[in-house]
């Protein structure tokens, strides 16, 4: 299965709180959508927390790009 | 003759001279228009130079406070329009302009140009709003277009950090000012749709003048933008500075901050929505719970489950109520064909030959049978008497 990017997670999420909120589903269904929905907050939070700060500059070698760390010189 | 006594000093002669020019408020605040020469930015930051045209010059001097707000690096032979306030430099005794802001001269070719390309650029339909792309909620890396100095990248990458302190940001250098700025730009963007090097790219540069400005507003810049598969934030100049660059891409910002605003999400807000999105589900479940309980409950409460015997009792009292009602039917019955039958016995009884026996008759029989007639009776018969109190033997003579 591809992994869904956080937009996707988010949408999905957002989606399953009202779905259930409207409370039209059956108990057994309700717990089914309330436990989808918790594992996707969860991976949402991970997905936001196993992000990593990265400042980098592009530098054109020949044909090749090189990623260098950047420091804003103040 | 004595002159002593009306004779002015030389600084009482500048200082009423000052007085006079200070007391004009046209001279306090002016504006002039002519070509700068003799130009010197002293290093205490103050810039010195004279303002001439074909027949006349005029000192001027712009103190570092307003010198540093200037959009470009005046040079001789520039024109430029100044504003200010005339006044007597009294150790000297000249007067001069006082010069708070200075605008170079030579906009109004520029901006016809730009007001045109604009206009040509507008019909083509490089400023459609179908066209635009819409910028992505959660970029993974924002790709920044600018100079790598400058106040700008530095701007950015504050605001980006602080908005979501794991921002992942590329910084793609290109000169933002000049004759090759825009073939490096248009290089920049291409380059960056070719290695598909970001999310969502921000095109930006500091404020500046219309020529400054300009590579901004060439057309292969807006054609550029206008190609670009990854979506675009323009933030070039001021807030109020429009460029075509802005009109062509996806999202305009008013300036590089507000740009890294708008590409990078707050990342204490997301926590929040998923926290809340959190908070809901669980309200909503427990919220069915609730209802579903609510809805159990009210099933055990009823009568059924409350008091399941009771309506078998109900049907025994009805099953008893209908037996009485047969007895009662059969009682009556009863009663009907008993009183009948009485009024059959009692209108027997009025029929017995018995009854008549009582009051003195009596029945002859003979051999059994009934004599109704003398004839059937002959001498020497035997017949029987019958009396109400029994029978008696008897012989006709």
């Amino acid at each position: 299965m591809a992994k869904a990017n956080f937009e996707e997670n988010m949408e999905n999420l957002e989606k399953i709180v009202a779905e259930l909120e409207k409370g039209d589903l059956n108990l057994e269904k309700s717990v089914e959508k309330f436990e989808e929905g918790i594992k996707l907050s969860k991976e949402c939070n991970k997905m936001l927390e196993d992000a990593e700060k990265k400042i980098t500059i592009l530098l054109k070698q020949g044909d090749e790009i090189e990623e260098n760390n950047f420091e804003a010189n103040e | 003759m004595n002159y002593e006594n009306i004779a002015v000093s030389v600084t009482e002669l500048n200082q009423y001279i000052k007085n006079k020019i200070a007391s004009d408020e046209a001279l306090s605040n002016i504006i002039v228009k002519g070509e700068i020469s003799n130009f010197k930015h002293h290093y205490t930051g103050h810039m010195y130079f004279t303002l001439k045209d074909e027949n006349s010059l005029i000192k001027c001097i712009m103190f570092k406070t307003y010198a540093e707000k200037l959009d470009f690096t005046p040079k001789d032979g520039m024109k430029v329009f100044v504003v200010g306030g005339v006044s007597v430099f009294e150790r000297d005794g000249i007067y001069q302009i006082y010069v708070k802001a200075m605008k170079e001269d030579g906009i109004g070719a520029l901006y016809r140009k730009y007001e045109e390309l604009k206009r040509e650029l507008e019909a083509e339909g490089l400023f459609s709003e179908e066209h635009k792309k819409t910028i992505p909620k959660m970029p993974k890396i924002i790709g920044v277009l600018t100079s790598q100095t400058g106040s700008v990248i530095r701007d950015i990458i504050n605001v980006s950090t602080r908005r979501n302190p794991n921002v992942y940001i590329r910084l793609l250098p290109v000169p933002v000012q000049g004759e090759d700025a825009a073939p490096k730009i248009v290089q920049a963007i291409r380059l960056m749709n070719e290695k598909k090097l970001a999310d969502v790219i921000i095109l930006a540069r500091g404020g500046g003048s219309l020529e400054d400005l300009w590579p901004f507003n060439e057309e292969i810049v807006a054609h550029a933008i206008y190609e670009s598969e990854l979506p675009i934030i323009s933030a070039v100049g001021h807030e109020t500075d429009f460029t075509i660059a802005d009109f062509v891409a996806d999202l305009r910002a008013p300036t590089p901050s507000a740009a890294a605003e708008l590409a990078v999400p707050d990342m204490y807000e997301v926590k929040q929505r998923i926290l809340q999105s959190e908070n809901r589900l669980k309200l909503a479940l427990s919220k069915k719970l609730e209802i579903m309980k609510l809805r159990f409950e009210k099933c055990m409460n009823s009568k059924v489950m409350k008091d399941p015997y009771r309506i078998v009792q109900d049907n025994y009292v009805r099953i008893d109520s209908y037996i009485k009602e047969m007895e009662h039917q059969i009682q009556n019955k009863t009663q009907k064909e008993k009183s009948k039958y009485i009024e059959l016995v009692s209108k027997l009884d009025a029929l017995s030959p018995l009854k008549t026996l009582t009051r003195g008759y009596s029945l002859i029989e003979k051999d059994g049978k009934l004599v109704k007639s003398t004839k059937e009776l002959e001498t020497g018969d035997k017949i029987q008497i019958r009396l109400t109190d029994g029978k008696k033997e008897a012989q006709i003579t």
